[in-house]
């Protein structure tokens, strides 16, 4: 710590706060009897309770939920595919179409994906009748399609570091290649599949403008809600709403590194 | 003969396996990611219509055999209301340039701050940065507003501890756009930083200051250049989605602060004219080419292959 002087401390401290300003002010007037997020009218719990009497945010968050789930568990098995294919089949004929289209949606602005996925749905209505309207499914399959690449990413970072020798002995021994994948390659790279479901559900479950485009009537997710409501004006209900997702998921992310630094002390022990 | 078919079954689902394993998500991302992208090229040369779809198909097989309806007008259009496409679309790297460069300009110094410290305070302060990550950024814009609004959080701390008189304009200004870019990217500009500074030497460091240099030769000559690969990856992790950021100018911008992702929704959902959002969708794609193939050549060169992996830099 002697190196680090003023300026970079300062300027470390005023990126935290930027970081966390903003959600400490709106969770802490989350509480407030009052409408306002500057004027303090008194403790209050009524907002949290609107938003259990609220039937289209909790729809729009059962039908989130929903998508995000599904989007998840196809991303991470294409995921597991590609990130396979990448480290595993070394130079195979369409390795480089393969690694160019899987990584152009990681950079692609959303409100293309988005756009022109609607596009080639409504053309394929018109082709072959399907997909019939744009609803759940359609999200489903656009959240997986950009979401198996971020997953990809994750699980082949582990795939790498795997020790090609214990797969090897399995193989000397009479094993069969999918017994091994199942058997010893999955387990192994379990924790990166579960990232990568995660990451997906992430993206899925915070996705707003993709959504915006592939949505029809009754599919409205909880961005697409959230978002409609914020753009009328500030709703302390959404305050309340905020609160309980950074809540969740900020007891997920730091219950998760704590078990992973357990893990790996007490495998350094061993 | 009989012995080489015996092998050729032996292996036949190993082949026929991995053969799936490749063709599975090529044929999937084939069909809902490139396709859709030369649809929307298709669309950008028609013209829009009444009806549904809103558009005329580009080409089709009818009762006079093949016609089409090839029109330049919309890319025409684009440039007919030059101001009114190119200045969102200037406007937009404008914003996403500075916006990186303020993102840089906080991103260096925390990332050293958490490099350099002991690995207890780097965890945590590494969940610090990911936590946000994590959670919704429509969400973190929103918290925003309430802090920027002319009756939000500041302007009435500052007005009840008299620093002010009258509510200062926060909101809908390039202020607030770079605030909002600040909260969305800092943690895509502070992993591959990270990434790379936790792997400088402290020996180097120190060889430098007994031999006399200064801090500020140090950082010139030793610092800057071997953390660069990291400024590189962290910078077009920032630039390339902050152009064509949609969420950050439609809460928190005015209209001065058009960006090309708030105009081409508003000509899709408001004007529904869809062809001239594919033509903004292509001019988009057109100035983010050079970003993105030189990101892909950073990428190939296994500089920044473990950045983008936020759960990895999370278990430190």
């Amino acid at each position: 710590m002697g190196r680090m002087n003023g300026l970079v401390l300062s300027l470390g401290a005023l990126g935290f706060g930027i970081l966390y300003l903003p959600i400490i002010i709106m969770i802490i007037f989350s509480f407030n009897a009052g409408k306002l997020v500057s004027v303090w009218s008194g403790a209050s719990l009524k907002w949290y309770a609107g938003l259990l009497e609220n039937d289209q945010l909790l729809s729009a968050f059962g039908t989130s939920l929903l998508i995000a789930l599904w989007a998840a568990t196809i991303a991470t098995i294409f995921g597991i595919c590609i990130a396979v294919a990448f480290v595993r089949f070394g130079n195979f004929r369409s390795r480089l179409a393969l690694s160019a289209i899987a990584s152009a949606p990681l950079v692609m602005p959303e409100i293309v994906t988005g756009l022109s996925m609607l596009l080639l749905f409504i053309s394929m209505e018109s082709l072959f009748g399907w997909p019939s309207g744009r609803g759940v499914d359609t999200i489903i399959i656009a959240h997986a399609t950009f979401g198996m690449c971020f997953a990809a990413v994750v699980i082949q970072a582990r795939l790498r570091d795997f020790d090609m020798a214990i797969e090897e002995a399995a193989a000397d021994l009479g094993a069969t290649q999918p017994f091994i994948f199942l058997s010893i390659t999955l387990p192994v790279i379990a924790p990166a599949i579960v990232a990568a479901w995660l990451l997906a559900f992430t993206l899925s479950f915070d996705d707003l403008v993709i959504a915006s485009f592939v949505s029809g009537p009754g599919s409205s997710t909880l961005p697409i809600v959230i978002f409609s409501k914020v753009r009328l004006g500030v709703t302390p209900e959404i305050n309340a709403l905020a609160t309980v997702m950074i809540v969740v998921v900020a007891v997920a992310v730091i219950g998760a590194s704590w078990a992973i630094r357990r893990r790996l002390s007490s495998r350094d022990q061993n | 003969m009989v012995r080489g078919m015996a092998k050729y079954l032996v292996n036949l689902p190993a082949v026929t396996g991995r053969r799936l394993v490749i063709a599975l998500p090529l044929i999937w991302l084939a069909v809902f990611f490139f396709l859709p992208l030369i649809e929307t090229l298709q669309v950008s040369f028609t013209s829009a219509r009444r009806g549904i779809p809103p558009y005329e198909p580009l080409w089709g097989i009818g009762d006079d055999g093949f016609f089409t309806n090839f029109t330049t007008g919309n890319y025409a259009l684009l440039l007919q209301y030059w101001s009114d496409y190119f200045g969102p679309a200037f406007n937009s790297i404008k914003l996403a340039f500075f916006s990186t460069l303020v993102c840089l300009i906080f991103a260096y110094p925390m990332s050293w701050w958490i490099a350099r410290s002991n690995e207890k305070w780097r965890t945590i302060l590494l969940v610090l940065v990911m936590l946000p990550f994590w959670t919704s950024s429509l969400l973190r814009i929103y918290a925003l507003i309430g802090l920027l609004n002319p009756n939000g959080f500041i302007n009435a701390a500052g007005l009840w501890l008299g620093l002010i008189d009258a509510p200062i304009q926060m909101m809908q200004t390039d202020f607030s756009i770079y605030m909002g870019m600040v909260l969305t990217y800092l943690p895509l500009m502070i992993l591959p930083l990270y990434a790379v500074m936790v792997r400088l030497d402290a020996d180097l460091l120190d060889a430098a200051a007994d031999l006399g240099g200064s801090g500020m030769q140090i950082f010139r000559t030793i610092i800057l250049p071997l953390t660069l690969p990291g400024i590189i990856a962290g910078s077009l992790l920032v630039f390339i989605p902050a152009v064509g950021e949609f969420v950050i100018p439609a809460l928190l911008g005015g209209p001065d602060q058009l960006m090309m992702g708030k105009v081409l929704w508003t000509e899709f959902f408001r004007n529904r004219d869809w062809p001239v959002a594919s033509a903004i969708a292509m001019l988009l794609l057109a100035i983010l080419t050079v970003p993105i193939i030189y990101a892909r050549y950073q990428d190939g060169r296994d500089t920044v292959a473990e950045m983008p992996n936020p759960k990895r830099a999370e278990a430190g």
